[in-house]
Formats: C-alpha cells, sequence, structure tokens
C-alpha cells in the first residue's frame, strides 16, 4: 500500500478508484489490488477503518474489552491492504463523481486544501451508513447529539460525555453504544428504548432465521449485559429535548404518562441508513425500501449499480454490517475486474462463489432486525410542528406540512423551492428522510412515490479559492491547443 | 387527475415559466386551457435557472417584451398571490477596464436613440456605492435599477397554481408524442390520449423543436446546459446582481447569503434522460473569475452545482409569435438561457395575440418564419 498525502502525486488515472475505506472499500481495494488492477482508495478520514473501525490503528483506548472484541477485527483487513500496491489517500474527499468523455469517469478529489480531477475506468462507492436523522424537539440545543457521533469521539480520543447522559432511541447499535460508553465510563442515567411494541408482531415471522444467525449470540449478550447494568426504560412514545441554552433534560411519555429526566447529555440514534449522497449525485437510481424503511440504490447481484461502471458496496448499498460488507466489497471489486478484462465471467464466478456462501450467511436474520427495528412513525415524521428538520436552513415540520398542503407542493425537489430544505452543507443528510415522511404524510401517499431529492455535486463542499486554482485536465489541455 | 374534458379553447405544451404564465393569461382573457407538461411545472430551464429579473443588456429585438414583464415582475404579488422571492435591488453590468466602459456607454447612447431608458452608464464612484465589494480595478459599469432576482422553481409553480384556480386544466406527468391537424381541430397526441384545440402553443423549451417538427417547421434548436454554482451563506456584502460582457459571469447574493455563480457556461445536457453532466473546468474557469472580481469571495465554500436544460436558438433570440405555416399554432421556446425575466410578460402577449389576434408589444425579428423560410 502506498499512502499520498499530496494530491499533485495523484496519477492521471486508475482502473478502479473506490470511495470509503471503511470494511467494503478496504477489501474491495485490496481485492481489485491483489488482481493486479491499479486501485485508488480515496477516503476523508485520517485513518482507515470507516465508521465500525474508526481510528483502529490509531485510538487510544487501550482496554480491549471497552470497544468490543469484533471492532478488533478490522486490523485484519487493514493489514491485507498494506501488503498490496493499492494507494491510499487519507484526508481526501470526494466532490464529484461524473462519466468522463473517454467512456471512463472523472471524480473531483480534494485534499490538502487543493483540488483535482482525476480519470478512474471502474467505481466502487463505498461511503457507508449514516444514522438516520431524528429529529424532536430540542435536538439542535447543545449537548444534544447522535449517540454515533458520541462513539466517534470515544473511539478516535478515548472521551465520553461528561454529566448525566441519557441515550435514547431504537435499534441494536443504541445497545452496543450504551454498553461501549457505560464500559468506558460514562454515567447513564436512562435509556430510553422507542422500540415500537408492535413491531415484534410483524417481525415474529422472521424469527426463525433470526435464529440460526450470527445475531442472535451478539445480540442475547448485549442485551442481557446492556439490561442488567443500565436503567432502561421501553415503551418510549414521545421525546423533547428542554433547556435554553444547554440540554438540562429530557420530557419522555411513555404509557400516556409524561415525565422530565434531567441531564446534561442527551444521546439520540434511530438506527443507520445508507449514505447516499454521492451515488444518489452520481445520477445512480434509488429506490425506497419498506423494510428498512430509508433510500437505497439499486444494485444487481454484483453490487453494479445503473450506471455501468459504477458499483456500490457496503452499507451503502443498504445495511448490512461491518461483516456483509467487506464481503460485498470482494464481491463488487471480481466484477470491476471482469469488466476490466482481468478475469473472465467464469473466472469471476468461482473466485466469487465462497464469498458468496458467507454473504448469506452474514445477512441471515436481518430482516427479523430491520423489523423489529423499524422507527415508529412519530420519530419518522415529527408530529410537533415546532421540531427543526432542516438544520442548514432552520426549516421546521409545521412548514413543510403547511407547505406541502397549502402550496401542493408534492415532492422533496419543489420544497427545496419554497423553505431551501435540503440546499444546505449537508445536502439533504440530516433532514431529506424526514422531508420525504413529512410530504408522504400530507398528500396520504408513500415515500416511493413522494421521491427523493435529486442531489448535486460538489457532495463535499470544496472553497471557491481550490476551485479557482483547479489545475487542468489532460482532455482540457488538448482541446484548448486545438 | 385524467378528468376533465378533452376538447378546449387552448392547448399549452409545456409547464415552464411561459406556459404556465401564457396558461394563466389566456384563463384570465376567458379562454378554456388545457397545458400539458410531461414532467412537473418548472422541472427544467425554468425551475433551475439564475433566477435573474433582467432588462439590462437585452438584445433590442426583446426590449418591448422585457419592458412588458418586468411591469409585471413589480406587481407580482397581485398577479399570482405569491411574491415568488422576487427583489429589486437592480443589476449591473460591471466594466473590468476602460474599453470594456467605452463599450458601455455606447450601448447607453444607442438605446437613448432608439428611446429606452432603463440602463444607465455609472462612472466608478456610483460602481463602489452599488458594489462596495467589485475589485479596485473596474472603472464603471451600467445599471437597471428596477431588475432584480426571483425564486425560479416557486415564481413557476405561482403561475401554474394561479392559472389552475382561475379554470386551467394543468395535467403534469403527460407527454405529448405528436400534433397533428385533425379537421378544424389540432389533435395533440399524448401517453394520456389525445386532446383536441383550434388553437395550440408550442412552449416545450428544450423539446420544442420536436413538435415544430411535426408541424413541418424544422428549426435549429440546440439544447444546452448552462451551469450555476451557489456557496454556502455569507455575511451581507452584495445588493445588486452583477454581470460581465467580456468574461461569462452572472453573480448574486441571496437574502440568506448564499451567493449565486452563473454566466452561462455549458455543461452536457442528455435531454432524453432528463440529466446533465458538470464541465469542473469550466467552473473552474468561472469561478477564477469570481476570484479576480470578488476578493471577499476567495474562501467561501461551494455548496452545489447544477445545469438545467433549455433551449438555444443559433441568433441567442427566442421564437415568439405566430407559426409561419398553420392557423392557431403558437410559438414561444429558444429563449437560449434568459427566459425566466421574459415569462410573464410573454405569456401576457401571447394570450393578447391568441384572444385578439394581435399585440401592441412588437416582437418583430422574433417570428420562426426567420428559421423556416430560407
Amino acid at each position: 500500500m502506498k499512502t499520498i498525502a499530496e494530491i499533485g502525486l495523484l496519477a492521471e488515472q486508475y482502473d478502479i478508484a473506490i470511495v470509503g475505506a471503511g470494511p467494503a472499500g478496504l477489501s474491495a481495494a485490496a481485492r481489485a489490488a491483489e488482481l493486479g488492477l491499479s486501485v485508488l482508495l480515496a477516503d476523508e478520514n485520517p485513518a482507515p477503518g470507516g465508521q465500525i473501525y474508526r481510528a483502529i490503528t490509531t485510538t487510544p483506548v487501550t482496554d480491549r474489552s471497552v470497544l468490543g472484541e469484533d471492532y478488533w477485527k478490522g486490523g485484519a483487513l487493514i493489514a491485507r491492504l498494506e501488503r498490496t500496491d493499492a494507494v491510499y489517500a487519507p484526508g481526501c474527499t470526494v466532490w464529484s463523481v461524473a462519466p468522463d468523455e473517454a467512456g471512463g469517469f472523472e471524480l473531483g478529489l480534494s485534499l490538502g486544501g487543493q483540488a483535482r480531477l482525476v480519470a478512474a475506468r471502474q467505481i466502487i462507492l463505498a461511503t457507508g451508513a449514516q444514522e438516520r436523522p431524528f429529529p424532536i424537539p430540542g435536538w439542535t440545543l447543545p449537548g444534544v447529539m447522535t449517540a454515533g457521533a458520541a462513539q466517534i469521539v470515544l473511539k478516535s480520543s478515548g472521551l465520553v460525555p461528561g454529566g448525566r447522559t441519557v441515550i435514547a432511541g431504537c435499534g441494536p447499535l443504541l445497545y452496543l453504544l450504551a454498553g461501549q460508553l457505560a464500559a468506558a465510563g460514562a454515567n447513564i442515567v436512562a435509556v430510553l428504548d422507542t422500540t415500537p411494541r408492535r413491531n415484534w408482531l410483524a417481525a415474529i415471522a422472521a424469527f426463525p432465521d433470526f435464529l440460526r444467525s450470527p445475531y442472535l449470540a451478539k445480540g442475547l449478550k448485549l442485551m442481557t449485559q446492556a439490561r442488567g447494568k443500565l436503567p432502561f426504560r421501553t415503551g418510549v412514545t414521545s421525546l423533547a429535548a428542554e433547556g435554553t441554552d444547554t440540554v438540562t433534560g429530557v420530557k419522555v411519555t411513555r404509557g400516556g404518562a409524561t415525565e422530565t429526566i434531567a441531564c446534561d447529555a442527551l444521546l439520540l440514534h434511530q438506527g443507520v441508513i445508507p449514505g447516499i449522497n454521492l451515488s444518489n449525485a452520481a445520477g445512480c437510481a434509488q429506490a425506497f425500501d419498506a423494510v428498512q424503511r430509508c433510500w437505497t440504490p439499486t444494485v444487481d447481484d454484483w453490487f453494479a449499480s445503473s450506471i455501468p461502471g459504477i458499483a456500490i458496496a457496503g452499507d451503502g448499498a443498504g445495511i448490512g454490517g461491518a461483516e456483509s460488507a467487506a464481503l460485498r466489497g470482494e464481491i463488487a471489486a471480481l466484477d470491476a475486474a471482469r469488466r476490466l478484462g482481468r478475469l473472465s465471467e467464469a473466472e469471476r464466478d468461482e473466485k466469487a462463489a465462497p464469498t458468496r456462501a458467507g454473504l448469506a450467511r452474514s445477512l441471515r436474520g436481518r430482516r427479523f432486525l430491520d423489523l423489529l427495528y423499524r422507527p415508529a412513525e412519530a420519530f419518522l415524521a415529527p408530529p410537533a410542528d415546532e421540531t427543526i428538520v432542516c438544520r442548514c436552513e432552520e426549516v421546521t415540520a409545521g412548514q413543510i406540512r403547511d407547505t406541502a398542503s397549502r402550496l401542493g407542493v408534492t415532492g422533496p425537489n419543489q420544497m427545496k423551492a419554497f423553505l431551501r430544505c435540503g440546499m444546505g452543507p449537508c445536502q439533504g443528510r440530516l433532514c431529506g428522510p424526514t422531508v420525504v415522511e413529512l410530504i408522504a404524510q400530507v398528500h396520504g401517499v408513500s415515500p416511493a412515490e413522494t421521491g427523493y431529492y435529486r442531489l448535486r455535486p460538489p457532495v463535499k463542499p470544496i472553497t471557491l479559492g481550490e476551485l479557482a486554482a483547479l489545475p487542468p485536465t489532460e482532455f482540457a489541455v488538448k482541446a484548448v491547443v486545438r | 387527475m385524467s378528468g376533465g374534458s378533452r376538447s378546449t379553447d387552448v392547448i399549452v405544451i409545456g409547464g415552464g415559466i411561459h406556459g404556465c404564465s401564457t396558461a394563466l393569461h389566456c384563463a384570465l382573457r376567458g379562454l378554456a386551457v388545457i397545458l400539458i407538461e410531461k414532467d412537473h411545472a418548472g422541472r427544467h430551464a425554468s425551475g433551475v435557472n439564475a433566477g435573474g429579473v433582467r432588462q439590462l443588456a437585452r438584445h433590442v429585438a426583446e426590449i418591448p417584451l422585457s419592458n412588458t414583464s418586468m411591469a409585471l415582475w413589480h406587481r407580482i404579488g397581485s398577479l399570482v398571490d405569491d411574491d415568488c422571492g422576487f427583489t429589486s435591488d437592480g443589476q449591473v453590468l460591471v466594466a473590468e477596464d476602460e474599453e470594456d466602459l467605452g463599450n458601455c456607454r455606447a450601448r447607453v447612447d444607442d438605446l437613448t436613440l432608439r428611446g429606452f431608458h432603463h440602463e444607465e452608464l455609472i462612472d466608478s464612484a456610483e460602481l463602489r456605492r452599488l458594489v462596495p465589494a467589485v475589485s479596485d480595478a473596474c472603472p464603471g459599469g451600467v445599471v437597471s435599477r428596477r431588475d432584480g432576482a426571483a425564486i425560479p422553481l416557486r415564481a413557476t409553480q405561482a403561475f401554474k397554481r394561479k392559472a389552475a384556480e382561475r379554470g386551467a386544466d394543468i395535467r403534469e406527468g403527460v407527454r405529448v408524442t405528436r400534433v397533428s391537424r385533425d379537421g378544424a381541430n389540432w389533435r395533440v397526441e399524448t401517453d394520456d390520449g389525445p386532446f383536441f384545440a383550434p388553437r395550440i402553443v408550442n412552449a416545450a423549451g428544450a423539446w420544442a423543436d420536436r413538435i415544430a417538427a411535426d408541424l413541418g417547421e424544422p428549426v435549429p434548436l440546440e439544447v444546452i446546459a448552462p451551469m450555476l454554482m451557489i456557496t454556502a451563506a455569507m455575511p451581507a456584502f452584495i445588493k445588486p446582481v452583477v454581470i460581465l460582457r467580456k468574461r461569462k459571469l452572472s453573480f448574486k447574493q441571496f437574502p440568506n447569503g448564499t451567493v449565486l455563480i452563473g454566466g452561462g457556461y455549458l455543461g452536457r445536457a442528455i435531454r432524453d434522460e432528463n440529466r446533465t453532466v458538470l464541465d469542473w473546468g469550466k467552473l473552474a474557469t468561472n469561478a477564477k473569475t469570481v476570484w479576480d472580481l470578488f476578493p471577499i469571495m476567495r474562501g467561501a465554500p461551494i455548496a452545489r452545482a447544477w445545469a438545467g436544460i433549455e433551449a438555444r436558438m443559433p441568433d441567442d433570440l427566442p421564437v415568439f409569435g405566430r407559426s409561419a405555416r398553420h392557423e392557431g399554432v403558437y410559438h414561444q421556446f429558444g429563449f437560449s438561457a434568459h427566459g425566466f425575466q421574459l415569462g410573464p410578460g410573454a405569456g401576457a402577449v401571447m394570450a393578447e395575440i391568441i384572444a385578439t389576434g394581435s399585440s401592441n408589444v412588437p416582437i418583430d425579428g422574433l417570428e420562426i418564419s426567420r428559421f423556416t423560410n430560407h
């Protein structure tokens, strides 16, 4: 592996460019490089690992039991990549992926304050998951953050929130995070579980598969540990953060009764959804997944998107967890190698067979979790009008409902013109799913019919100065000379 | 959705600001209207353009339409019950050097002789009063003080809503496949069945050449994708919209602080897929112009860039008016990346021509015959 610290050192062209150095990107890069392809692995973080293995090579957390044994599995993926010739560019944001004139792709990259256009014949997007936005009244107060953000600070800096900490939401990660933070010394005064009780009815049919899944043992262990040690409250139907300058408490409704729990930090988590901004902006078709309740790129068995030459591996193509992400990265790399003429179809199929078996195993039982931890309607489409939905432009749920009904706005792209939601620097990462749910609710249609934002590059901001100084590409130079 | 009559007085093809404005003004004149749009109103050029409401620096053939339009923009709220985000802080054409300023002077003198007084030459002091952040090197320019900007999709949808309120039958998501003569009527074939009317308006934007070709009036329409960028919010530093002559630039700051950068650099349009591809090399040139002119912008983060699909005619002027071949056919397309401001007025003039046979607003030089007669 060759680590690049300066953008000028990148080649003009690579066989494969892979975006994101989480499990999917790491294994895709390793596999592609092992097959003799020239590989660029670009990642915006300073060290490899993605979210799940964040800071695995640099974390100050040395007690291995704090982050759990699964965390340390990431080391093997990185060691494998280190043995290859792949080019790894940390701290490098990819702000655009678009078709180029030569039938390949042009990537817009930014590293160390300098921008550059680089060509790649094949693209694998391994941009992973993001936490599902979870707007409640007061969620923009200092002291309120997502549970995932707290985990980032723990992994990369070994820090936990100070003072009385409340964790609220639903999903298996909630229990994992609560357990990790408690083990690291956080003072967790309440774990507020919003899992709707009726979800059990929907999930029960998928239970037999779950019984044979790798999740079962892990999940049971997590649950019993967390429940035994932490102050759990289930059946939460409504949440509001309280405070003026900073969060001082959380108002909780359970079983019709409301109480306020005093706290200094409130961590919110409502599961994870695919991070689709780059694949959406690149033009890859997206569909609404009614089970996982989120937008997901449309991919085939080889994780190829609707745009020939762009594959999407890992949680960015649908939530499946770290183990499946790594396997999906392998499969996507094999098919990219086939498209580049490096493998025949038969060779590709043969090499992929064992990985596919592993993938099926790793995904078994997933449906049960998806059904069980599907967020309640009240957290997908916030009922309180004053709840801020778009943080960039401070647009509330009430404004969105009003604009959808009074002005007849039928989709999120039209909503942009009226309220500017989704037009701030996050480009809808934080408001998109909620805006879609609210519009769908007002018009009594499904989110699938409502559609999602058409996103625009740059998917990550670059400065005007960086763009103004963009070196001309070989093609542009030739065009001028002619 | 597909209830209602299939026969009407006027069928408007295309739900951009032009189609919607024409539909509204026809309805205001008591005509029954069906508007047919393949996507949704304002989906393309009308919804994603820079929103400039500009009389400044227009070709003389367009000035009468532009003047008519500007009068409507200044009472837009009473026309469509929505302010369309319209603000009027003027538009300034900045001269980058003395030669540039000389050309500005000649232009303003020429307009004065023709009886138009909306453009006004300004010196360096007035330029700096209007645009304090502009580079010290610029010696002056031209201002059009009643100009401004609006929010494109919002404005287009306001025209659509008002037209519907006045009885126009708006059919979105319906694609016109063919237009043909059917006795005294025109038959407009769609993927939702046929519609009939004695008069049709071709306001189909980047798709208008296909309609024109069906009518035996092929035009050399070029499909273009002008690109735009917007930055994250900056402290307020400029009120008027700024444009240039020698280099491509359209530059403005919105009340929320974000800054829009455009000027007509073209990306690639894939019209059959409703898709565009950006050209970052050209956007870099666009950014370099801003870097030169507005030092305050050098560290601004660019939040988004995009392009819309539009129609351009070889002479950069729209096709506006009656068909050269057929009774009851009217064309209103090819606005060549500067049609947004014209929308309200062009719709009013078109409806007047349809309803009364003529208009006092001159449209000489815009007829389709300039392409079909030779």
